[in-house]
Formats: structure tokens, sequence, C-alpha cells
């Protein structure tokens, strides 16, 4: 007599089971499953292009009725287990339905991840699951409007596309800042992130879902921030948590999935568990190729080979989504031990990415092109010696000596239109056309005709780029050096290139000017970082993991690891409520060390990172915020008392060096900048060694920059006279605009000014009262986002994590 | 005391960043790289000192905030030209949890 196998759960770990049964031994088992579905065995992985319309139900069906019929299964559709007794060895189903078992085997797969925010449910928020699902979003697209779809995954993204291949209009939300990050590296998720956006779905990065609105049914969703995006429909697609409930109640062993052993058996012998609700090793798998393997050990342990064992999976991933090519596999970290070879085809968009370890490769990320990624896996999996093949191992299987890649391939991709001169609004067309129509073949020629690199002289490297690609071997360009080891083009190329080609991302830029590296080092991304918020300061989020350690937090680290705090005040005034707030922080939180500062403040030193939040809050309390001491910002404005109180003062000093520190602080600029306010030419504010000074005069001021007093000593530079302090305020705002778009990461306003020259400056910021206006106002646009008290959003909670341990085992120790 | 001590969630270092785990012996720096990859060092400086989980981490490295050298998240050694080595702190991944090894947590001098 045959025994009886029954089966919980009807998806496609279930079908491959009873297909290796059948092989090894047809009549060993009388089967009976149970279905929650209402339907048979069909390819839940195919759901995505029914959702886009490209396949239907029919075309995806595996097992159909007379499959089945064929093996004498008894399927019980739409009959969900709610009950297993191990003692009588029987199960139960929801409808009363009951059946007994010799063996049995627990197919549950997963079950979507709601995020339990307010709304989520809502009619009109929707899982991707199963065909139900797609049922619903289907009759829901009928409709039109708006979907959102939280979740930039693989299962998100292939939401989105089917719902915008079916007429909606389509948003992503995820909350990291590349999409598919678990899979992908930040340069393959921004070339797709970038591929979502041609075809006209938005993508968010860093978006949190706050808040599901709506009273009956969806109407939209709040983030974090505040922000409503309307939507009629809500698709969640974060993630997926293994089904283990039914075996939970039942006493078999589980964590967050059902525990089976190589063998695949549960903890009860008796009882097997495959596919998605199973953790094997410590590991719950999300893809079918594990499922497959897990299989195979299932159905020959089931007829009888005690030996069959399962191993684990290696996996990579794929996106299903039509002319979106892209693959992943394995560990594609860097690491001393390992090598990358990374090959960026800027003008194909094309990403590979192979690391190597002892020659073996362990990991591989191909975006847009990815014909080889089987190859690759296979010789990831075989741990094959790539030593002889590794020089042309990046340009695949079919490699027949293909081309070296070309060093202007950056420049060669940009568009026309792109201006590659800020200063004189030329662009990338107009000079390789003048060097064509004139027959030139000198900078000094192209800089005549054509005015580009003729003033602050920043975009020469670039030009001469554009050089080399209209006149090939006949130019030579002479190298500058290298921003770092990442790349070959210098900070001002990438700067002109970040603005030329509107990146605005840090992925943006390695994947468009060819980083050598996958995600930079502690040299190039605190300067990337800070050229995209000077160019864009209307849509770039700051990065907080590429700044140093004192911007990060807002304080500056001592030589023990704990912090000083220098509150603001404005033009080294303060008053007795400052000062009694200071000193009870002072008291409150032991600081050990209150000093005067040279800068005209007050330094509390010696403060725990700890009771950094708190500290701020207090100093917020009494009005008092952020002295970005730490800061590549605007730091001191010094001042002297002027001739409010001394017998010399010609000007209000320090009621002028308020003014421009309430109007200045919080910008961040290339290095920082100190300036002074001195009441007459006696300068007891030593605004001549400042970075801007103005000495002021009877018959108005005198605006001095280009000083410092550290490492080298530099007495500032006179720049210009002017009668009003309204003009000596626009002037100083220009020339820190002029310092900020031109400065390179580093370099002090003097050395700045040294390199461009005091008469290209004068020009611009003096001469030309129509640019002075513009740069004013660049200014200003840039203020409105970057005059919020970093502490004060500290002391609200963000980034609360940066200042708490993440576990203390000290005290656990004094208990002992 | 077992082998293996639980000190927080996988989710609860940020990616390029990191979190302490102070111990009888000394902080411990648990890092995450941009790959999601944790790693384990004692929070000091082969040079002075200074706490590496407040430096810039990228790639399997972090540059150490106080003069920039720049050590190896997996075997903390100091790369390039500098000598010195952080000690590495045993690290296992159980789930969603981060388990250091107690013998290295609880030791009292680093
Ligand atoms: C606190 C203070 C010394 C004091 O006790 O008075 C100070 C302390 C530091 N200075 Fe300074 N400087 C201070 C006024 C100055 C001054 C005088 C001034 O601002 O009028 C100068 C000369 C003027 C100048 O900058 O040109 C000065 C020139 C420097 C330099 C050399 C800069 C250069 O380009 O040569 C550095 C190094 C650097 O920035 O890379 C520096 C760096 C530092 C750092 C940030 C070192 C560091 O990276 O940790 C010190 C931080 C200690 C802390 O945690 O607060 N400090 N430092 C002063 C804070 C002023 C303030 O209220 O913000
Ligand atoms: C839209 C989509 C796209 C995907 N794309 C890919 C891809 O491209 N590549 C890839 O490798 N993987 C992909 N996957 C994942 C893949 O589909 C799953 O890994 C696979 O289906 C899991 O198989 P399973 O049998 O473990 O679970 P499932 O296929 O989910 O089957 C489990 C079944 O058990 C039923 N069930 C649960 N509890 C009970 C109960 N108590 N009683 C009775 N029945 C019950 C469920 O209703 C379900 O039908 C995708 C998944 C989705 C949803
Ligand atoms: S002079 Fe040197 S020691 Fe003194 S605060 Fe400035 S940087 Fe530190
Ligand atoms: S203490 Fe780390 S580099 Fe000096």
């Amino acid at each position: 007599m045959p025994k009886k196998l029954v089966v919980i759960g009807n998806g496609m770990a279930a079908g491959r089971v009873l297909e290796e049964i059948f092989d090894r031994a047809p009549d060993l088992y009388e089967v009976t499953i149970f279905g929650a579905e209402p339907r048979v065995n069909y390819n839940r992985i195919m759901l995505s292009p029914v959702l886009s319309g490209e396949k239907g139900y029919e075309d995806i069906i595996i097992h159909d009725d007379a499959w089945y019929e064929a093996h004498g299964i008894t399927l019980n559709r739409g009959k969900q287990i709610v009950q297993i007794d191990r003692d009588a060895k029987c199960v139960r189903a929801a409808d009363g339905t009951t059946a007994d078992y010799d063996q049995l085997l627990i197919a549950t797969g997963s079950l979507p991840f709601i995020v339990p925010v307010p709304g989520a449910s809502l009619p009109g928020v929707v899982t991707y699951r199963d065909l139900d699902d797609v049922n619903t979003m289907l009759a829901a697209a009928r409709r039109g409007g708006r979907a959102i779809v939280i979740g930039g995954g693989l299962l998100g993204l292939e939401a989105a596309a089917g719902l915008k291949a079916q007429g909606m209009d389509v948003t992503v939300l995820h909350l990291m800042s590349t999409l598919m990050e678990r899979q992908l590296d930040p340069s393959a998720g921004y070339l797709l992130g970038r591929a979502m956006e041609e075809r006209g779905i938005a993508v968010r990065c860093n978006a949190n879902t706050r808040t599901i609105l709506g009273e009956t049914h969806v109407t939209g969703v709040m983030l974090d921030d505040g922000t409503e995006l309307p939507a009629d429909m809500v698709v969640m697609a974060v993630g997926i948590r293994p089904n283990a409930v039914l075996a939970k109640e039942t006493g078999l062993e589980t964590n967050r999935g059902v525990i089976v052993g190589d063998d695949m058996r549960t903890s009860d012998p008796n009882v097997f568990a495959v596919g998605e609700c199973v953790e094997h090793r410590g590991t719950c798998y999300g893809l079918v190729a594990p499922l497959y393997e897990m299989a195979k050990v299932v159905a020959a342990q089931l007829a009888g080979d005690l030996t069959a064992a399962y191993a684990g999976s290696v996996t990579a991933t794929r996106l299903k989504v039509t002319g979106i090519d892209l693959f992943s596999a394995g560990d594609f970290s860097e690491a001393s031990d390992t090598q990358d070879i990374v090959l960026r085809d800027v003008a194909r968009g094309i990403y590979k990415r192979v690391v190597l370890r002892n020659d073996r490769i362990v990991g591989v990320v191909l975006y847009g092109e990815t014909a080889d990624g089987a190859w690759f896996f296979d010789l990831m999996r075989q741990e094959t010696d790539m030593s002889d093949l590794r020089d042309t191992l990046i340009f695949g299987q079919s490699y027949g000596g293909g081309a070296a890649l070309d060093p202007v391939a950056s420049v060669a991709a940009l568009p026309d239109n792109a201006e590659i001169c800020g200063c004189n609004g030329v662009c990338k067309g107009k000079i390789v056309q003048t060097i064509n129509d004139k027959g030139l073949s000198t900078l000094a020629d192209v800089r005549a005709h054509t005015k580009a690199s003729a003033s602050c002289g920043t975009c020469t490297g670039l030009v001469e780029q554009v050089m080399a690609l209209a006149l090939g071997d006949k130019f030579s360009r002479v190298a500058t050096d290298p921003m770092c080891g990442c790349t070959d083009f210098d900070h001002d190329e990438v700067r002109r290139l970040i603005r030329a080609a509107k990146l605005t991302s840090i992925p943006a830029v390695m994947q468009e000017l060819g980083w050598k590296t996958s995600c930079g080092c502690a040299k190039c991304r605190p300067a990337l970082n800070y050229y995209l918020l000077c160019e864009w300061p209307e849509e770039y989020e700051d990065d907080g993991r590429s700044r140093y350690i004192n911007e990060r937090v807002h304080a500056n680290i001592q030589k023990d690891g704990t912090y000083s705090v220098v509150p603001r005040m404005w033009g080294g005034l303060t008053n007795p409520r400052e000062l009694r707030a200071i000193a009870d922080v002072a008291e409150r939180y032991n600081i050990p060390t209150v000093k005067v500062t040279g800068g005209q403040r007050i330094d509390l030193l010696g403060v725990r990172k700890e009771d950094l939040p708190a500290v701020w809050a207090d100093l917020n309390q009494a009005g008092m915020v952020s002295g970005h001491a730490y800061a590549k910002g605007l730091r001191t404005v010094k001042t002297c008392v002027g001739k409010e109180w001394c017998r010399f003062g010609t000007q209000d000093s320090t009621g002028l060096g308020i003014k421009i520190e309430k109007f200045m602080w919080g910008s961040w600029t290339p290095a920082k900048v100190k300036m002074g306010v001195s009441g007459c030419p006696r300068n007891c504010a030593e605004a001549t060694c400042k970075d801007v000074g103005v000495i002021c005069v009877d018959s108005g001021f005198e605006i001095h920059f280009a000083g410092a007093a550290g490492l080298h000593i530099k007495g500032t530079q006179l720049l210009c006279k002017v009668a009003e302090e309204d003009e000596c305020i626009e002037v100083i705002v220009a020339l820190t605009q002029l310092y900020r778009e031109q400065g390179r990461y580093l370099e002090r306003m003097y050395k700045w000014a040294d390199r461009v020259g005091l008469d290209a400056i004068r020009a611009i910021v003096v001469d030309e009262s129509e640019k002075r206006r513009a740069l004013f106002e660049r200014f200003e646009i840039s203020q409105r986002r970057a005059q919020v008290d970093p502490w004060a959003e500290r002391a609200a909670g963000r980034d609360a994590h940066e200042f708490n341990p993440m576990a203390n085992f000290t005290l656990a120790e004094a208990a002992e | 005391m077992s082998e293996w001590m639980d000190v927080g969630a996988v989710d609860d270092v940020p990616a390029l960043g990191s979190r302490v785990v102070q111990a009888p012996g000394g902080n411990i720096a648990v890092f995450k790289a941009a790959d999601g990859t944790l790693f384990a060092l004692r929070d000091r400086c082969p040079h002075r000192g200074g706490p590496l989980s407040q430096g810039i981490v990228h790639g399997h490295s972090v540059t150490c905030p106080l003069h920039n050298w720049v050590i190896s998240l997996e075997s903390g050694e100091a790369q390039g030209a500098d000598q010195g080595c952080a000690h590495k702190i045993p690290l296992r991944i159980n789930g969603a949890r981060i388990l250091l090894a107690a013998s290295a947590l609880m030791a009292r001098a680093a």
C-alpha cells in the first residue's frame, strides 16, 4: 500500500518536490495537497509579465488539472490548513477537511511584509504576492490614476514597471539612498534609477513613509519630511517574511523560518519543509533557484535516500523589467584582500564589476549588458582560478581583443549644449565647431576665439579634453593632478562636469565620470559631497557618511574622543542670559574646561559624545545655535566695539559684523571662512588677517580679503572700497559665493585668490554689478536650505543613533 | 556566559557607518560597509588611540578621524606606510542579530 504524503501549500517549491518524487518513485506515495489559493500551481515569478500585460494567467500555469489527475493527487484548492496534530499525524483545514499522513511536507512560502504605519489597512493598499493581488492591481489600473509603490527592491520595481505599462502614473518610494541596495552597489543602483525615470516612473530615494492617507480608501501617502503625495493605490513591496506560523504553533523548531537540517527535515523527522518558509543554516531564501535545490533533496529523502543533503545555495538576481538588463551575484564588497575589476562604458550606460579574491570570482554586478552573467556566475560557483584570464575577464566570455577604454569618453558623452566654461557661457558644441572651422590647435587660440577658460580658468582641463576629442592625436593635453586615486579628473574638471552633465548625486558622478572604485575614498567623497551641495542647493541631500567626523556630528573631536561645543556669539557679542545658560550647561554636564577662544566666543571642551544632544538642546533653549566651529563653512565674524563706544570708531563695526554673520551663517564653503570687522584702521578685530575683513573709515568701508594667520601668515589684499553698508554686504556675499563656486575642496580663500588672481576676482565681484547681483542671489537661494541649526535637528532626534552606544556591557560586569 | 553575546540588530548599524559597544576593556566599534558587511574592532587607533568608530568608512577600510590613518576593517592593520594594528573582535551574524565573541568582548585589557 502506498504511504500517505500530505503537502501544505501548493506553490513553486511543493510542485517541484512532487515532480522529483514522481520521477524517482512514481508509486511510493498517495499525495494530498492543500493550497490556500483557489487554483492549480502556477509560476509565481511570471506574475510581473501578467501585470504588465505581456502574458496571461494561462501562460504561466505549471501543473494543469490533467497533471494532478494523472498522478492521482487529491488537490484541495482554496483550503487553508489551520492545524497540524503531530501525535495523531493529521492535518485540518479551515473548513474542517482533515487528512492523515505518514510524511508531511510544509511548503507555505512567505507572507508579504506590511509596514505598520497608520492607514496600512485602508482599501486600496495592496501587496504583491499572488494572482489575486495582480487581479486587484489590474482592476485598479483600469480606472487609471496614480499608484505609489513603497519599496525599491526587485518586487517593487517590477510592480512599478507593470503598473506603468498599464497606463498608471507611478512613483516608487525607497527608504535607502539607491535602489535594490541589497543586490546592487550604488553605481548600478544609480543606473537603475535613471532607467526607471527614463521610462516615466518617478523614483524617490531616502523616502520614509509616515502615514497612508485616506478615510474610506487610500488618497495618498505622507512622508517623514511632511511631503504629501496623492495616490489612488499603494502597493506595499517592502519585503517578505517566511510563513512559519503553522509550524511554530505545532511546536516545531522555528526561528525566522521553519528550521531544517541538511536532510530538509524539521525537528520532527516525519515532517519536512521546503521553499521560502524554511530556514537552513541560518539563511532564508527568496528566490526559486535554492528552492529547486532543496526540492531535489526532499524528494530523495522521501524516496528513501537518507544520504541526500542540502548544503545551502549561492544566489543570483535578475530584474524582469523589459529593457533593463541587470544581474548580480555573490559578495561585491571592496576589501583589502579582494580586487575589483571595473568597466564603465559611460556613453552606453554600462557598468560591470567583478570582484576577485585569490584570483577567484567572489562577486559580480552587471548593468546594461548581462549576457555574461551566467558565465561569471558559473566561474564563481566553480571557484575557477582566473589568473590567466584576468586581464580580459571583464570583457566577458566572447572577448576577442576588444578596444581599450577611451579616457575622454565622459566628455564625448556630453551633449553639444553642455556648458563647459561657466564664466563666459561657452558650450561644448561651440568649442568643437570653432576648432574645426578655424583650424585651431592650441589652448591659447581656443581661448582667444571662444573665450572658453579665458576668465577664472577652472575649466581649462575640460576645454583641453574637448580639444583632445576634436583633434585626436594631434593634441597632447597637459596632465593635471587627479582628485584622488579613484579618478583621472582633477577637482576643477569634476566640478565642471557635475554642472555640464547635470549630475546630482555621488553615484551619478562616479558612474558618469568613470570612477575606478565602486564607492570612492575618504578623499573624494567629502569633496564630491561639497561640490554637489554647492551646485544643486535646492535638490541635493547632504550625505553625512561623506563628511569628516566634526561636520557629521557638529562638534570638534578632541584627542581623547570627547568633543568641544562652541555656540554662536553673533559678532562676538553676548549677554548675561547666554552666559548663565553656558554656565548652567557646564555644571549640569560636568564639562571640565570652559575657554574663551581666539575667535571671540566660548568653547566648552571635553563633552562626552552621548551628552551632545542634551547639551545642544539646553543651549537652544537659551536661544543659542551652533557656532560651526567644526565646519568647512562660515566660522566667526570678529568685531571691535566700533563707534558706539570707542572714541576712534568711524562706523558701527559691531552691528555690521552681526549683520554679516546673521546673513551668512550656515553656509558651506570649500574650507573654513573667518571674517572680521574693525571700526577704524587701528584694526582691533584683526580684520586684515582674515579670509574677509572690513576696515571702517569715515567715508565708508574698505573690503579686504585673502588673509590668514594660521600655518602661513598672510596679510589681506584690498578688494575695493564702498560707501554704504548694504553694498558692503553685497560685495562680501558675492565674493564668498564666487569662492564657493571656484574654490577646490579644502583650498582656503587665500590660496584660491592666489590661483585665480586678484584681478579676475575683482572683475566679477566689483566691476560687473550684474554678475555680483547674480552671485548674491545664488548665495541667497542656497541659504534657504543651509540656514538650519544642525544642533536643533539633532536635539530633536535626527540620526540619534550617532550618539548612543548600541550596547553597554560595562554595567553588566559591575553587576556580576 | 555563552560564547557569543548579542550586541544589537544588524539594522542598528547604518551602512557606511558604525556603532559603539561599551565593554569592560574599552569601547568596541561595529562597522557596516556599503555592501552590508559587518566588522568589529577595538575602538582605538593604533596610532594615538583615535576613536575609529568616528571615521569615514570606505570599501572595507576606515579612515581615523584624528590623523587620517587608514585601517583595514578586515584585519585591523594600518594600510600604506603606517604600521600598527587595531584589535579585531570576532563577529557573527545570527539572523538579524549581531553577536560578538564573549571572550574578546568581556576581556579587561585590549
Ligand atoms: C578654539 C580655538 C583656539 C582657542 O582656544 O582660541 C581653535 C581651535 C582649533 N583650531 Fe584654530 N582655533 C581657534 C582660532 C584660530 C585662529 C584665530 C582666529 O580665528 O581669529 C586661527 C588663525 C586664523 C586663521 O584661521 O587663519 C586658527 C588657525 C587654525 C588653523 C590653521 C589654518 C590655516 O589655514 O593655516 C587650523 C588647522 C586647519 O583648519 O586645518 C586650526 C584648527 C583648529 C582646530 C579645529 C584643530 C582641529 O582640527 O581639531 C582646533 C579645534 C579645537 C576645538 O575643538 O575647539 N586653527 N585658529 C579658536 C576657535 C575660534 C572660534 O571661536 O571658532
Ligand atoms: C511578483 C514576484 C516575482 C518574483 N520574481 C522572481 C524571480 O524573478 N526570480 C526568482 O528566483 N524568484 C522570484 N520570485 C520569488 C519566487 O516566486 C518564490 O521564491 C517562490 O515562489 C517560492 O516558492 P514557495 O513554494 O516557497 O512559496 P509560494 O510559491 O509562495 O507557495 C506557497 C503557497 O502556500 C500557500 N499556503 C500558505 N499557507 C498555507 C496554509 N496554511 N494552507 C494551505 N496553503 C498555504 C500559499 O497560498 C501559496 O500558494 C518572485 C516572487 C513574486 C511574488
Ligand atoms: S594652536 Fe594648535 S594646539 Fe592650539 S588649538 Fe590651534 S590647532 Fe590646537
Ligand atoms: S590616532 Fe588614528 S590616525 Fe592618529
